[in-house]
């Protein structure tokens, strides 16, 4: 007797059917080849010939790492090892790491390596850079300990802004972040990252005492103690004058000697101009009789490598973030001063490729700049790079504003909330959310652009290989081995960055829409 | 008549507009508009869609800006002071027609975010509050969800808890059922009869016709920018006057 009801409209089912097991066809691999390499005929076909292309890659690539030579010390040296056989020539790496990472003048910190390893000073300087007394973890725990500790810092500083899970106590060590490191990488006296860290604490303790008043007068209390503590005034005036004047020079104005005679005289009282904001010089020498900490102090010249990437790309996205924030609420602002300013930036720097920018910083600003003054080419650059993203990122947060629906603004202002606030707790959540995908890819973007300042003569990673190693008579020629390295470091950090993104977007989903 | 159409009025005024008329460009959407509400008022407005009834109570928490006239509100005027704006929206309650809840907050911060921001009310008061009028509009019980894990109706009557917890002295309601299914719009409309009945002055635009019947003490029909007619529930429904309204009455009354 049937089990189905088509006999008679009555049914009622009196034994229940049990479960049982597929048919072999519809599990395991035979199911997963079918469904995934062969569905059809064109996915068949494409299926061997991506298999024929991948047994091709892995024939030559599979022996060329096996056979890799780890321990040479020149290219020759490498292919007698070979023998004729293909193989990578991995020593490379080993011998220059250390150029590889943190740039070819990068001062080794002797002393301490010396006192952790016992290895006497004198030993540990051997001529043509060859290290024979200590080993990799020593030179990289203990003689680079600057750059590394700065570079380990980096997570313990993002990881509260990364994750809201942790304490939000733990935001201070962001805050501190950029002055330690700062004074890792760069050296010098303690007293100069901690007096601009103590003025700007000082000056926000201003701002946060005024803000209640007027946010304008806690902004302006907040610029007016920063500038009162932490930079010369006089010395400011002084330079924007020279600025204006070497401006004018530059657009075919005659400079008159002695048409400012004042200028004159202070630039004589004041011979320590650096820079255009001069740092206040009498609070950090004040301190520094008091007690002196400082490290072997870097000039920024000598910054390489990896590092500078990574010290461009962090600095940079940090900075170019709210920079693009501001200016993307600029351009949808009513008041049309600010729009045009934001919209004539925007446009302009989006339709300037980022290398005329660098050589921009590199070359024509130094005909602006007073003489005596000589920013770091890396702080110009970094200028550069960060006005770059930041009107992509404008662009693209621009995106997600106007993605929300205009009720979203409207019930922020009927609740009575002021534009920053409304800003700040309804419209940027949710319009940066919208464009975490966008931000992560201009990050991504300018992290890899960073190689670029390699044609500026700065010695980045990239600018490191085609230069000092390429160049070497030891190294000259081994092309695959040093750029895939530069590819791998890349790739890391920027896959981490786009995994990164995925989860917070996942995390961010609350159902809506 | 009901309990609330009852309530004594007082006669203490909530806002009063004059002569005020908005334009679009070169559309002119309101024209010579003169209204004024008393505390404890409940008035419902209506008209056909384009006739600017909500344009108009959007002009009364400055959401849309008008070119002539004057309006006040709670005695203050309003004017493109940035402060008076401010302050008259933070006592001016509004619902929308799609609640406009902020999706990446709960319920409960949702509720809270105005009172702390803008009252300064310590966090702890202010979630108190919260709980109180969620429990008021019956769903408490949601205050940790966000708003896109709720009905319609719901939201909606969380629009109208987060209104009140800004303890407005005045509700506008911008067609607060228009976007709801039948079943929901029921739950939101006791609600607001409930909101009525403690005396709110509210300004509502709606076509519930039966719950203007209800609880309004003043009927206001617009058409094409101007108030036509306004009257008491029950002479507005059973004896219009202009031939405009007696047309749009037997349009929505009619089926």
């Amino acid at each position: 007797m049937s089990d189905t009801h088509a006999q008679s409209v009555a049914f009622v089912r009196n034994t229940e059917i049990p479960p049982s097991l597929p048919p072999d066809t519809e599990g395991g691999v035979i199911k997963w080849v079918r469904e995934n390499l062969f569905p059809n005929v064109l996915s068949g076909i494409l299926t061997i010939v991506a298999l024929y292309f991948i047994i091709r890659l892995s024939i030559f690539v599979v022996p060329w790492i096996w056979n890799g030579v780890w321990g040479a010390d020149s290219l020759t040296n490498c292919r007698e090892v070979l023998g004729g056989k293909t193989g990578a020539c991995f020593s490379v790496i080993t011998d220059r790491w250390h150029q590889l990472l943190f740039g070819a003048a990068y001062p080794r910190d002797l002393f301490f390596l010396s006192t952790m390893t016992g290895v006497p000073v004198a030993d540990l300087v051997t001529p043509g850079g060859v290290r024979e007394n200590t080993n990799f973890f020593q030179e990289f725990f203990f003689g680079y300990w600057r750059p590394v500790l700065a570079f380990v810092l980096l997570f313990v500083a993002i990881a509260p802004v990364l994750f809201s899970e942790l304490p939000r106590k733990m935001l201070i060590t962001t805050a501190i972040y950029p002055f330690a490191a700062f004074w890792l990488v760069w050296g010098g006296s303690l007293w100069v990252p901690v007096t601009i860290l103590a003025s700007l604490a000082i000056a926000y303790f201003a701002y946060s005492f005024v803000v209640n008043r007027s946010f304008f007068l806690g902004a302006l209390s907040f610029l007016a103690v920063l500038i009162l503590l932490l930079f010369d005034p006089i010395a400011m005036l002084i330079n924007a004058a020279e600025f204006g004047r070497n401006s004018l020079a530059f657009l075919g104005w005659q400079r008159a000697e002695n048409a400012l005679p004042w200028v004159t005289v202070m630039e004589q009282n004041y011979p320590w101009l650096m820079n255009i904001f001069p740092l206040n010089a009498h609070v950090v020498e004040g301190l520094s009789t008091i007690s002196s900490v400082s490290l072997a102090s870097v000039p920024s010249r000598e910054l390489g490598g990896f590092m500078l990437n990574m010290i461009l790309g962090t600095v940079c996205v940090s900075l170019s973030l709210p920079l693009g924030i501001l200016l993307a609420l600029g351009r949808q602002s009513n008041l049309p001063l600010i729009k045009w300013v934001c919209v004539i930036f925007i446009e302009f720097i989006r339709g300037v490729p980022l290398i005329t920018l660098l050589f921009v910083a590199n070359v024509v600003l130094a005909y602006f700049l007073p003489p005596e003054s000589n920013p770091d080419l890396i702080i110009r650059v970094m200028i550069m790079i960060t006005l770059f993203a930041s009107a992509y990122i404008a662009e693209v947060v621009r995106g997600g504003l106007a993605a929300l629906p205009r009720g979203q603004y409207e019930a922020a202002d009927s609740l009575g909330l002021e534009y920053a606030q409304a800003m700040r707790l309804i419209i940027l959540p949710q319009a940066l959310k919208i464009s975490i995908p966008g931000i992560v890819n201009v990050a991504v973007g300018l992290f890899k652009d960073t190689t670029l300042v390699s044609i500026i003569s700065m010695f980045d990673l990239v600018g490191l290989i085609r230069g000092p190693i390429l160049a070497s008579t030891d190294w000259n020629g081994v092309y695959w081995e040093l750029f895939g390295f530069a590819a791998l470091l890349f790739f890391v950090i920027c896959y981490a960055i786009s995994q990164y993104s995925q989860w917070l977007e996942r995390k961010l989903q609350t159902g809506h829409r | 008549m009901t309990q609330a159409a009852k309530m004594k009025v007082s006669d203490e005024v909530a806002i009063s507009i004059d002569q005020m008329n908005k334009w679009y460009g070169t559309f002119h959407v309101l024209r010579d508009i003169n209204l004024t509400v008393y505390r404890g008022e409940r008035i419902v407005i209506c008209g056909p869609s384009g006739s600017g009834k909500s344009t108009l109570i959007r002009c009364i928490n400055a959401l849309e800006e008008h070119q002539a006239g004057r309006i006040e509100v709670d005695g203050t005027r309003l004017s493109s002071d940035l402060k008076n704006i401010d302050k008259i929206r933070s006592e001016v309650g509004m619902v929308f027609q799609h609640f406009n809840l902020f999706p990446h907050l709960t319920i409960l911060e949702n509720c809270t975010l105005a009172p702390i921001w803008v009252r300064k009310t310590p966090r702890k008061e202010a979630e108190e509050t919260a709980m109180h009028f969620l429990e008021k509009v019956k769903i408490p019980e949601q205050a940790d969800k966000y708003p896109g894990q709720l009905s319609g109706g719901q939201q909606q009557r969380v629009a109208i808890a987060r209104s009140l917890c800004m303890r407005p002295r005045i509700m506008l309601f911008d067609e607060p059922t228009s976007a709801l299914d039948p079943e929901m719009i029921k739950e939101v409309l006791d609600t607001m009869i409930e909101l009525a009945e403690e005396g709110m002055t509210m300004l509502c635009v709606t076509h519930e016709m039966g719950f203007a019947r209800q609880v309004a003490n003043r009927v206001i029909f617009m058409d094409a920018g101007q108030i036509v007619e306004q009257n008491e529930p029950e002479e507005f429904f059973n004896n219009p006057q202009s031939d405009r309204t007696k047309l749009f009455l037997s349009q929505i009354l009619g089926h």
